[in-house]
């Protein structure tokens, strides 16, 4: 494996051994100095288009505790000249020495097209409403440690809920559970889902409460204020009543149910609970597993044939 | 004595298919027959010789954009691929929309010398979509084809009126058929390859909403209407029906349409983002019925050159539009399963017609025709290369693939343009 670009390129198998590797890394993440030279000499670059600080900070503080250098290459869309074309930006970034690029882009694709433009090791952190294959992995490391599942999510019944038509985390997280043996159901008006589902290994139901009490992680999207502008929900205050996760909707919750969100939360709208007060939320968490997964995916792709030495020598 | 004589090829034009000759003097067809001679002798044996081919849509990007192609560039792109006579579309900086902007554009086409140049003109000023454009000027002027290709007119108002208004002008209303509030955003067709690439989706309503819209206002005006690159199986059915009706309507279709699919943007590579967009099978085969038919009357190649800087692009941003010129006939001729003289009746006489220029692009090949005329090899085969392709551009679609048959010799006025596929000047 060259580069992790989409879950489409991964095999329940692969990532099974990628969970199995997070482990490892979480286990190096509670020692006293958590940080190992894995990947010492390498230059991780984060090529973000788009903002996002805390997938920023997660992949740079996973390459730090690896001991890789790292570089930021931040660029608002606005700024980047015209007349530049992305493959310049690309060649020109390749050119200092970069063994990886961390990609963030607000167009689906823009990371197999700088591929093509480098040889360095892309990993995707978000592109368009395509793909967040980190995303996934840190969702289904989170599940699979919490709910006590040896291999995959075999058995799991997980209901994804909201704007899953412009969501890369839907598409890379529908994926995952699925190749992990995880039935997903799709929970969204028509207007937020995506305009065909042929092909995609779900149910859909727009109902709620139809299926609250039967499911063992409940993954709330996140709701753009932007959509109520575009008529795809009449207001977001309906969308909540429908779709959003209220103090009756969470008592109906199963014991064990998980409730999950890949952040940043709109309180009032898919959430309307406090969080914190939420028997089942792992979404701190789902942030704390976000570096253990991305440590293994920097290990994976760029530290072939090194291994995990302590480095405060403790052994 | 002949000035030039092609020897040893297949006739095809509106008389039928024959043997013989075809000498040229003085920018005519001066004798048809067997062994004929003449002072030249353009081989051509084992070819086929027909009237030159006729494309209604071109981008030659002259005045504005000139680092994508140039009146002179596409011409010679058009000589190669057999071409007499190309349609440019009015969508340069400044628009067409001005009697002053069309004549130098056809100026520019006659300097070139390579092909006709027959510059369209806007339907409204500055391709708005807000006000009428001076049509009966542009008219006078010599323009017969009027669109605002990039944009379809979105007011129902307005296109009325144009319709109205054109009635005494022998002009023909060319729409670019794409409801806009229905694509905005749209980098690809709207269906189970976009739901799964999460890339905005162009639905095929809404080029099916515009057809039948126009098909409607020609049926209560009585205008004379062309409809541009048709995409969809919806589309190729309303016009079909419209047609059966009786209303003087046309169609044309695009060589990408009738020959790939949305598939092809699971490489995110915008070389494959065209506008309308490319879409499926089922679409495909409904073009390919629509061409046998005669739904569709003619191939055009939305021949649309963007330098590479721009199709580097993130896909929301690269403009859409590909190269078409050199490949229209072999992908033609390979991919309509049709017998050879009709893939050059919707290659010449039927745009010709469209074209208002039947007295000297598409003619049988008789005597005191004007030569304008493409000599081809059904058979021959060659490997497109983006690098030796005569565009200004590199996108085309067709990168590394093979094509059956070749443009040979091209005669324009009488002049070989290309001989042997190369071009003379």
């Amino acid at each position: 494996m060259k580069h992790l670009r989409s879950i489409d390129e991964l095999s329940g198998e692969a990532i099974r051994s990628l969970l199995d590797l997070a482990d490892a890394m979480a286990e190096v993440n509670q020692r006293p100095i958590p940080k190992v030279p894995a990947l010492r000499g390498r230059t991780v670059v984060s090529l973000f288009f788009e903002d996002s600080t805390r997938t920023r900070l997660s992949f740079e503080t996973a390459a730090k505790r690896l001991s890789a250098d790292t570089m930021t290459f931040s660029v608002s869309t606005s700024s980047v000249n015209k007349g530049e074309s992305l493959r310049d930006t690309i060649e020109t970034v390749s050119a200092m020495g970069v063994d990886a690029f961390v990609v963030r882009h607000r167009t689906s694709g823009v990371p197999w097209q700088i591929s093509q433009w480098t040889d360095a090791a892309i990993i995707n952190a978000g592109d368009g409403w395509h793909q967040h294959p980190t995303q996934a992995l840190l969702d289904a490391y989170t599940i699979r440690t919490r709910l006590g599942c040896s291999g995959g999510l075999e058995g799991l019944h997980i209901a994804i809920v909201g704007d899953v038509k412009h969501s890369r985390v839907a598409r890379s997280d529908v994926q995952a559970f699925t190749k992990l043996g995880a039935r997903v159901t799709l929970v969204a008006p028509a207007t937020l889902l995506p305009a065909s589902l042929e092909g995609w290994p779900v149910t859909v139901c727009n109902n709620l409460d139809d299926l609250i009490a039967d499911i063992d992680v409940l993954y709330l999207l996140r709701m753009q204020i932007e959509r109520q502008e575009q008529s795809l929900v009449p207001s977001l205050r309906e969308y909540s009543t429908r779709f959003g996760l209220d103090d009756v909707r969470a008592r109906r919750l199963q014991d064990h149910a998980l409730v999950m969100h890949p952040g940043p939360m709109n309180r009032g709208v898919e959430i309307v609970v406090d969080p914190a007060l939420l028997r089942g939320s792992v979404i701190t968490e789902q942030v704390a597993n976000g570096v253990s997964v991305r440590m293994a995916v920097l290990f994976h792709l760029l530290g072939q044939g090194s291994e995990l030495v302590d480095e405060s020598g403790g052994q | 004595m002949n000035e030039w004589v092609i020897k040893g090829a297949t006739i095809v034009d509106p008389d039928g298919t024959r043997q013989g000759d075809v000498a040229i003097s003085g920018g005519r067809i001066s004798e048809v027959g067997a062994d004929l001679s003449g002072e030249r002798v353009l081989d051509a044996s084992g070819c086929i010789v027909s009237p030159g081919f006729v494309d209604l849509h071109v981008h030659l990007r002259q005045p504005g954009r000139e680092e994508a192609e140039t009146v002179e560039t596409g011409s010679r792109a058009a000589a190669l691929g057999g071409f007499t006579a190309i349609v440019a579309m009015p969508n340069t900086e400044p628009a067409q929309d001005s009697v002053a902007v069309v004549e130098q554009v056809r100026r520019w086409g006659e300097e070139a010398g390579l092909c006709e140049v027959l510059p369209s003109g806007c339907l409204t000023l500055d391709r708005a979509g807000e006000r009428m454009a001076p049509i009966a000027e542009l008219a006078a002027s010599g323009v017969r084809l009027f669109t605002d290709d990039g944009n379809g007119v979105q007011d129902p108002l307005l296109m009325r009126r144009i319709m109205e208004y054109s009635l005494d002008l022998d002009v023909v209303l060319a729409q670019h058929c794409e409801v806009a509030s229905l694509t905005a955003g749209a980098v690809m067709h709207e269906g189970c390859c976009s739901s799964h690439l999460g890339l905005p989706g162009w639905p095929a309503v809404a080029e099916e909403l515009m057809v039948f819209r126009d098909i409607e206002l020609a049926r209560l005006t009585g205008a004379r209407v062309h409809f541009l690159h048709l995409s969809t199986a919806r589309s190729v059915a309303l016009v079909r029906q419209a047609k059966a009706d009786g209303l003087r309507i046309t169609a044309e279709a695009a060589p990408h349409h009738f020959t790939l699919t949305d598939e092809m943007l699971r490489t995110f590579d915008a070389t494959f983002k065209v506008n309308p967009p490319l879409r499926t099978r089922d679409d495909i085969a409904a073009l390919k019925v629509g061409l046998r038919d005669g739904t569709i009357d003619a191939i055009a190649t939305d021949h649309a050159p963007h330098p590479a800087a721009l199709k580097e692009q993130p896909l929301d941003t690269a403009p859409p539009g590909m190269l078409g010129l050199q490949t229209a006939l072999p992908l033609a001729l390979g991919e309509l399963g049709l017998d050879l003289p009709e893939v050059v009746a919707l290659l010449s006489w039927r745009p010709a017609a469209i074209a208002g220029v039947s007295d000297r692009h598409g003619t049988a090949v008789r005597p005191g025709a004007v030569a304008n005329l493409a000599v081809f090899d059904p058979e021959a085969t060659w490997t497109v290369d983006a690098t030796r392709l005569a565009s200004k551009s590199r996108n085309t679609p067709y990168q590394g693939r093979t094509m059956r048959g070749q443009v040979r010799h091209t005669v324009f006025r009488g002049t070989p343009v290309v001989i042997d596929g190369e071009a003379q000047r």
